[in-house]
């Protein structure tokens, strides 16, 4: 019982640091961004790529993906994205969508069609048992970065000087603006910043599932399922969430396999209609 | 008014582009002496590379036998299906009207093929089955033959091993979709016939990343060893994860169809597999100079992409659409070919092959391998054949 | 957008507001012209028949979407579960009743298709009627990702993930056989989205409309005038259910199978694509959509079939950098600029 509950915490916790990303700029740019997941896909290969080619360790890859995807995106936002944030979310829709096909359709050119995993080091396989249950060493890894980066994530929102002025970019653009605040530089470090996560979690990811250029549109649908349950407007939220919808998944599997393909399909209906803003909202939407 | 100036626009403009790709639509002129055949593929998608394995076997057997046959010159069409069915059927319906294609062929998946089977029968044209392995398909259309495998084909001989080899008790776990079904029941059938139990049939859904849930489950029933199945190009995550559940330290002995040790990625899953018993009707590692050679030549032609169960489907497919040409003197009539493909015979790659001439589905040998390290790389170590296998009753 | 302000603005008499109406419910050239060319294609690209019936089944899903989406302003991502119902409807009664009349109808099938879809439409419709855009995409993707998943499961009816096989539809109207060449399948195809589009049009022009259009503008001052807002919404959102029904009801019959592909989530992704690529609130919009995004998708899948992806994802990005509006926003704008070096400023 404990064991699968771990289990299910460590694929909430990466299903939280791949879709964290997507939460920061459609809640708190308001940017439907569905490239998301290009981005995670992006730190995913250049781990596969440097672990398989280069023999880089596995624990420098991860800081390494981070910075890749972050200037990645930074370099997207600053010649593409930052022409959208004024149109229709459609176009955004649209726009993004057309991104990740472009991604899918390069991956597949540079690397092929097929699943691409990675062996992890030594020190990060195996189980450890405690508690009478027993949990895989990566999972258990998996979850204290991610744990860490949400504690980190949530301080650096409520407690700086840069979170305050992001929230208050976000709640009145102009207003900031005129009280000196660069809202255009906050927007593009808060943008890097979310496809860095992202790309760090596709890191993660290389230890638990593995990559194929349908990766961005396949997990498109987790990453829209954690937000929009958790809320977009804080960070524990869609962490709660995540971890909800993990349990919940793996959970439903086991002791109810018949049925388990429709449960995180139903949490997700029921938790929208019961609070269309999401479970963890504070109040209504803006 | 405004809508009506949009409309009048947008009609021009429609008019126009209309007219501009007409060239582009019609079908080229078809020249006497060309012989062409279609090959609908998986090539994007999360099937793509099956597409690309059989693609990769088609083109190695044209470049090795040359693109003549019987006087004709053979014209390979490669569509992109995305893995959807009712795309299946209309790029078969083009191929047949507008290219006017011999053969149709590829079809990566179960309820691809079977889309495609009504097609074949109204045109009167063969369809050669080079990937999808459900055992029912070929009997839906009198004009299908087969030259991948299906599922109890390659099932089957791992029951009875199991059976044979101090194995009482299984689970299986396949995914949820036809072959999935097929395999389990065949496995099932035959495991329970020669006096084994299988204590639980577990199904995963066809999309699904994560299989944490189910192993746990496997392993909580400690049976004697774990059945699985899932497609080919998905075996990695889930031999990810059966390598970190650590189910061999439990005393779980891991059983598969070959499809879970797809040579395409088995080098990349690590060396948790190594001693994993599977069996299947092809390995990269077959002894045998047929092999030798195919394997060579098909890592030197694709980038060193080492060919798997699929790219042998292709190739074969295109063999058997060579032997018939051969035998039908270039006579490219649909019945005709059909007749010259029944009961064909011939050495492939994978060892002795047949097209069963009452069943039209393929006769051959299936294998039982061990994963082992050779060379520094993971192979499916054949150590046991079980002759002339047939594919379906 | 200039429909909009211009069907809100209440004109200072009833009979002007009346003729009004009846301008807009006029028919213009190009419109006749476009549908002429439709039936044209019939003649002038016989060989690409079956990829005309499904551009015109998947026009009629993003009409069906537009309906929703242009004129009602609810963002669906769920429509393929209607689809799917329709073609399953369709599907099985076409089967069961054994390729003779009167199950097999084809016309009666399409109207069990409709009725089907139509009926799960209402009965869902409850769940969209509020929260925010993102709300809606999600509670409408769930509910299409639920049904696909109890038509992998229900095996015994739908044939699991195998699909479908054996639907044998009856000629329609008892005359027309469906061929190999999709002649009768491309009519029969064009024939009802045509009929279906006139009522659409109809429907989008009358008092109903507009009232429709003046909720997507601002849902609390239509509430404030005393328009039955929800009634409204209930009302368009089982309609559109009931034309995606329909869409997926010619499907099985074209094809003669059903899969769970006609459920899955890129049915929804694809059709909503289409609309927003052409145009959404101006009923053209989804059928240009399907038209050049299917054909491009065809051109550029036949020269490279394995990176076509990244050519048509380009156009995408491309369009929503320099055009607003879609494909209907590029012929404005065009014509825009013809218009301005035409006549002196």
């Amino acid at each position: 019982m404990l064991t699968i509950l771990l289990d299910g915490i460590a694929y909430g916790m990466l299903l939280f640091i791949l879709a964290v990303g997507l939460c920061v700029t459609l809640g708190l740019m308001n940017f439907i961004n569905l490239a998301h997941g290009a981005f995670a896909m992006a730190g995913g290969y250049l781990t596969i790529t440097l672990m398989q080619q280069s023999g880089v360790p596995f624990l420098a890859c991860l800081p390494a993906a981070f910075l890749f995807s972050a200037a990645l995106g930074l370099l997207l936002e600053r010649t593409l994205y930052r022409h959208l944030y004024d149109k229709t979310h459609l176009d955004q829709v649209l726009f993004s969508i057309g991104l990740v096909f472009m991604a899918m359709a390069m991956v597949d050119y540079a690397y092929g069609a097929n699943q691409q995993i990675v062996n992890l080091p030594d020190y990060l396989t195996g189980r450890v048992s405690f508690l009478g249950a027993s949990i895989g060493v990566y999972r258990l890894f998996v979850i204290v970065i991610c744990g860490l980066l949400a504690a980190g994530l949530q301080i650096v929102l409520t407690c700086t000087r840069f979170g305050s002025r992001l929230r208050a970019a976000v709640d009145d653009g102009r207003v900031a603006r005129g009280m000196g605040i660069d809202v255009t530089r906050i927007f593009a470090v808060t943008f890097a910043v979310g496809s860095g996560l992202a790309g760090l979690g596709g890191a993660l990811g290389t230890g638990i599932i593995s990559f194929d250029p349908t990766f961005p549109l396949k997990y498109m649908i987790y990453f829209l399922i954690v937000i929009s349950v958790g809320g977009t407007t804080t960070i524990t939220g869609p962490f709660l969430a995540a971890i909800l919808l993990g349990v919940a998944d793996v959970l439903g599997k086991y002791y109810v396999p018949a049925v388990g393909g429709f449960i995180i399909y139903t949490i997700m209906v029921l938790v929208l209609i019961l609070r269309p803003q999401g479970l963890f909202s504070r109040g209504p939407a803006r | 008014m405004f809508r009506r100036q949009i409309l009048k626009g947008m009609a021009g403009a429609t008019a126009s582009l209309a007219l501009a790709s007409i060239p582009a639509f019609v079908a080229p002129a078809f020249a006497q002496e060309t012989v062409k055949v279609g090959l609908i593929l998986p090539m994007t998608g999360p099937s793509a590379s099956t597409g690309r394995q059989i693609e990769a076997g088609a083109r190695l057997w044209m470049a090795q036998n040359g693109d003549t046959v019987a006087g004709k010159k053979i014209q390979l069409i490669i569509k992109d299906d995305t893995g959807a069915a009712d795309q299946s059927k209309r790029l078969a319906t083009e191929l047949v009207i507008n290219d006017k294609v011999a053969v149709i062929g590829g079809f990566g998946l179960t309820p691809l093929a079977l889309s495609v089977g009504p097609v074949a029968t109204q045109a009167k044209v063969p369809a050669v089955i080079m990937a999808a392995g459900t055992s029912t398909i070929v009997a839906t259309s009198p004009y299908f033959v087969r030259t991948s495998f299906t599922l109890p084909q390659n099932t089957a001989p791992m029951a009875q091993w199991s059976a044979a080899n101090n194995i009482k008790t299984v689970v299986t776990l396949v995914s949820d979709y036809g072959p999935g079904l097929d395999s389990e029941k065949a496995f099932k059938a035959e495991f329970e016939a020669k006096g084994g139990k299988v204590l639980e049939t577990l199904r995963a859904p066809l999309m699904n990343p994560e299989f944490a849930a189910f192993l746990q489950k496997a392993k909580d029933l400690k049976p004697d060893a774990l059945f699985l199945f899932v497609p080919s190009g998905q075996g990695a995550s889930l031999m990810k994860q059966v390598g970190e559940r650590e189910l061999a330290k439990a005393g779980i002995k891991i059983i598969g169809t070959g499809d879970v040790t797809d040579d395409d990625q088995l080098n990349g899953m690590g060396d948790a597999l190594i001693g994993m018993i599977t069996s299947h009707n092809y390995s990269a590692a077959h002894e045998s100079p047929e092999n030798k050679s195919y394997v060579s030549a098909f890592l030197k032609a694709n980038n060193n992409m080492r060919p798997n169960f699929m790219s042998v489907g292709g190739y074969d497919g295109m063999a058997l659409i060579y032997k018939a040409l051969e035998k039908t003197k270039g006579d490219t009539d649909g019945a005709k070919l059909l007749d010259a493909m029944k009961g064909a015979s011939w050495t492939s790659p994978r060892g002795p092959m047949s097209i069963d001439a009452t069943t039209r589905d393929i006769t051959q040998n299936v294998y039982i391998r061990e994963v082992k390290k050779v060379d520094g790389q993971l192979y499916n170590v054949e150590f046991a054949t079980i002759p002339n296998v047939k594919g379906s009753n | 957008m200039t429909d909009q302000t211009h069907s809100t603005k209440p004109s200072p008499e009833a009979v002007a507001a009346r003729a009004v109406l009846l301008g807009r419910a006029r028919w213009g050239l190009p419109e006749i012209a476009f549908w002429a060319i439709a039936f044209g294609a019939f003649f002038f690209m016989p060989t690409k028949l079956s990829l005309l019936s499904e551009i015109a089944i998947l026009g009629l899903l993003a009409l069906s979407i537009d309906l929703v989406l242009g004129y009602a302003g609810i963002v669906t991502l769920g429509q393929g579960a209607f689809f799917g119902i329709g073609a399953y409807a369709a599907g099985l009664a076409a089967k069961y009743g054994a390729g003779a009349a009167p199950w097999s109808d084809p016309l009666l099938g399409l109207l069990i298709a409709g009725a089907a879809a139509g009926l799960i439409g209402l009965l869902t419709s409850f769940l969209v009627l509020r929260g925010s855009d993102l709300t809606r995409l999600m509670v409408t993707l769930g509910v299409a990702l639920i049904v696909d998943e109890l038509v992998n499961q229900m095996k015994w009816l739908t044939g699991g993930s195998d699909g479908l096989q054996g639907v044998l539809p009856a000629p329609v109207l008892g005359v027309w056989d469906f061929d190999l060449y999709g002649k009768t399948a491309y009519l029969y195809a064009l024939g009802v989205l045509f009929v279906l589009f006139v009522i659409a049009r109809a429907i989008v022009k009358s008092p109903f409309g507009l009232s429709l259009q003046a909720i997507k503008g601002n849902p609390l001052r239509a509430r404030a005038i005393g328009m039955p807002v929800n009634g409204r919404l209930v009302a368009i959102y089982t309609l559109a259910s009931v034309y995606a029904g329909i869409a997926g009801g010619l499907a099985a019959q074209t094809t003669q199978f059903a899969s769970p592909d006609y459920v899955a989530f890129h049915r929804s992704a694809d059709a909503l694509l289409m609309l927003v690529f052409g145009g959404a609130g101006h009923l053209y919009g989804g059928l240009i959509g399907s038209i050049i995004f299917r054909a491009m998708q065809d051109y550029l899948g036949n020269i490279t079939p394995q990176y076509w992806q990244f050519w048509l994802g380009l156009t995408l990005v491309a369009l929503v950098l320099f055009v607003r509006g879609g494909i209907l926003g590029l012929f404005a704008k065009m014509r825009d600029r013809v218009l301005r070096k035409g006549e002196p400023a």
